[in-house]
């Protein structure tokens, strides 16, 4: 057999193919819809939360910090509640991180806050004496590109149809609207307002007045939705 | 040609990407060794802005050792035994010539269009799998290139029966072609929505769906770029160099197949306890125990091919470091699965022992691996003698030392960690804060860098010999047949 088929690659090519394969077919097909079906309450991000979780993503602080909480009393004593599949239903690509160099944060929303927040990522030792976390004073500074966040969530209503302009729990009114880039970018900005003035830095509020959006306050809004 | 008649190998595309193997393997040991001083002494992250942080040059050293150095190591060693074991010169076919020699260029390419994209902040965030779609689709063709590499080299072979290590080559094109691609699935966004960055895409699978396509090619990533193709490389430079037969050819069948069934299973073991189907987390458990079988398989196979020749690891340091590299492939792949069991895996989970397992796998088993590989190459592809036994020598010693510092504080720092987060005291209550839990770390840190920054000496000791054989050492006569001629 093994000598037979050493003697014609292509036959090898397509054993070993049919061997590497299988596995995949097996254990990742069958669960494939159940899994993403949104639990009651989950929402789709909005563009500024969205602008901020992009912000997270360049600098890589899944790298360090998971979002994925385990079904652990000793995990959900420090962080809260433990994870379930469907919350993540609108959450592409997943951030569950491998490595927690830092805590977890899928539930940060609920104990931290704008001002923590904000002093944290300005210098970390000065809300926790002896954390090795890197100071991102560069998101005070670096404006956010909202409008690549605006092209995911048009491009993931299109094509996944996540529920953005769309009356999710059926209580009458749009739960995250999205519209066209004007509005979009309006309601944006409105909500880094509300963000900024809950902020002390005085060149990202002046930033925020001029219809700018600051890296940091973007990152917060998705911080802060993290419940 | 005239049957008979001696083949002349053609060496350039092997040479072009042992020199691409040096150098990426110093950018991307350099940067790690930043990295682990940024764990120890935090400070180091502010060198150079927002571009010196630990969180953006972590995808750099992931990248620039995986994709960078190993796989440059497997297309210098695939250009070089590909021909060898199939009897056959490159010089014959100017089209696969062309081929091979494109495949290096966009490699190259790519390899530096990683580096500037990712400095920039620009990644999918998936782990292994960071490069936007572009450089995806840049990766896909010289991929497909060194496929009709392969099977072109295949095609106009002279010898009938394939050897092990072709199949272990077909093995890595095949399984990474499939993994990448399913695990790369995204949709750029500035096409659909003609807003915002071109470069930006937004993945196809969401949320626990995407977790588990990630981690069955993440998982598989290191089985088809870190395990598969190394076995290449041992099963034909530890005969060739030590005069030996392989020990066992029914080992070789069994552990060659079992390991490509049954590592694809494994990635499960990445989500234990997540959200993802428990029979699926059980299978990924399950699966990572039997795969010590086929892993060992091979590896006892290279042992036993030394049997009665010991005496070779007292003469040969090129011997030592292929041996080395089989003791570590076996402490990594029962290290690996003891991770897997769930109860272990409730500890080690996001602790510092998991980085711990990847580098002594990767440190003891691949880079050793391709650093004799190439050893072996070059007195063959130079024709002269290699510069420094001596050097050889002392560089081995200095890494196998960095490499158990690396372990073993990264051993104690992820279980001291993993204990800590779940202590209680007698009321119920958490006994440490968080932060106390980094905190505590500091000392294997700092042991951890030192030991990363030896191996890094050492592997810069590589580099000199390396560069000092290709242009100093002794003119040879004629090839080698078996160990390679070294210099004291």
């Amino acid at each position: 057999m093994f000598h037979w088929l050493e003697q014609r690659p292509f036959f090898f090519a397509v054993a070993v193919f049919l061997v590497v394969a299988f596995a995949g077919i097996i254990e990742i097909i069958p669960d494939f819809a159940k899994q993403s079906k949104p639990v009651v309450g989950t929402k789709p991000y909005t563009i500024l939360e969205l602008t901020g979780r992009h912000v997270y993503i360049k600098d890589s602080c899944n790298a360090c910090h998971s979002q994925l909480i385990r079904p652990f009393k000793s995990e959900t004593d420090r962080y809260g509640m433990y994870s379930l599949s469907g919350e993540y239903a609108y959450d592409r690509p997943f951030l569950w991180g491998s490595k927690r160099t830092g805590p977890d944060l899928w539930r940060v929303g609920n104990y931290r806050t704008t001002d923590w927040h904000e002093n944290h990522m300005w210098d970390p030792k000065s809300v926790v004496p002896g954390s090795i976390m890197p100071a991102y004073k560069h998101h005070f500074t670096n404006i956010a590109d909202v409008e690549t966040a605006y092209a995911e969530a048009y491009t993931v209503k299109a094509v996944f149809n996540t529920p953005y302009d769309v009356d999710i729990n059926g209580d009458g009114s749009v739960d995250v609207p999205l519209g066209t880039w004007e509005e979009a970018k309006a309601r944006a900005l409105e909500e880094a307002r509300a963000i900024a003035a809950d902020m002390k830095n005085q060149s990202v509020k002046d930033a925020v007045a001029r219809g700018e959006i600051p890296e940091i306050v973007a990152l917060i809004a998705y911080m802060n939705s993290l419940k | 040609m005239q049957n008979g008649a001696k083949i002349e190998y053609d060496y350039s595309v092997a040479k072009a990407f042992t020199f691409a193997t040096i150098l990426f393997g110093i950018i991307g040991m350099v940067i790690g060794v930043v990295l682990a001083f940024q764990l120890a002494f935090p400070e180091l992250n502010y060198l150079a802005g927002e571009y010196g942080t630990f969180s953006r040059l972590r995808p750099l050293h992931t990248n620039g050792v995986a994709f960078g150095f190993t796989l440059s190591g497997i297309f210098a060693t695939w250009y070089y035994v590909g021909q060898r074991v199939l009897k056959v010169s490159l010089k014959e076919s100017p089209f696969l010539m062309g081929v091979a020699k494109l495949h290096f260029a966009l490699y190259f390419i790519t390899i530096l269009l990683a580096v500037v994209t990712l400095f920039m902040g620009i990644t999918t965030s998936k782990e292994y799998a960071e490069l936007e779609w572009p450089l995806d689709l840049l990766v896909v063709v010289w991929w497909v290139l060194w496929g009709v590499s392969i099977f072109g080299l295949i095609g106009i072979r002279r010898e009938r029966t394939l050897y092990i290590s072709v199949w272990y080559y077909i093995a890595s094109f095949l399984a990474v072609a499939m993994l990448y691609l399913f695990n790369n699935m995204a949709v750029p966004t500035a096409l659909v929505s003609g807003y915002g960055s071109i470069l930006h895409s937004v993945s196809m699978y969401a949320g626990t769906n995407d977790a588990l396509v990630q981690w069955w090619y993440g998982h598989n990533a290191v089985g088809f770029i870190f395990t598969v193709p190394i076995i290449a490389m041992i099963y034909y430079f530890l005969p060739k160099e030590s005069a030996q037969n392989v020990y066992s050819y029914k080992l070789s069948i069994l552990a060659f197949w079992g390991l490509l069934f049954v590592y694809l299973w494994a990635g499960g073991h990445h989500l234990i306890y997540s959200t993802v189907p428990d029979w699926m987390q059980t299978m990924g458990s399950v699966m990572s125990i039997v795969l010590i079988l086929p892993s060992w398989g091979s590896a006892i196979n290279m042992l036993l091919t030394m049997k009665g020749e010991w005496n070779q690891l007292q003469t040969n340091p090129l011997i030592k470091f292929m041996i080395l590299a089989s003791t570590f492939y076996m402490l990594s792949t029962i290290e690996g699965p003891i991770q897997s069991i769930k109860s272990v895996n409730a500890i080690a989970h996001f602790t510092d022992w998991i980085p711990g397992h990847v580098h002594d796998g990767v440190l003891g088993w691949v880079v050793f691996m391709i650093m004799a590989a190439l050893f072996h190459m070059a007195p063959r592809m130079y024709g002269r003698e290699i510069y420094s036994k001596s050097l050889m020598e002392t560089q081995f010693w200095l890494q196998t030392t960095a490499i158990v510092l690396y372990f073993t504080s990264m051993w104690i720092a992820g279980i001291t960690q993993g204990m800590m987060w779940r202590a209680y005291d007698e009321y119920g209550s958490l006994v440490y804060s968080f932060i106390d839990t980094v905190t505590v770390l500091q000392p294997y840190y700092t042991i951890r860098a030192v030991g990363g920054l030896m191996y890094l000496i050492g592997f810069l000791m590589f580099a000199y010999n390396m560069y000092k054989t290709a242009t100093a050492g002794r003119v040879l006569d004629k090839e080698p047949v078996n160990a390679s001629p070294m210099a004291a």
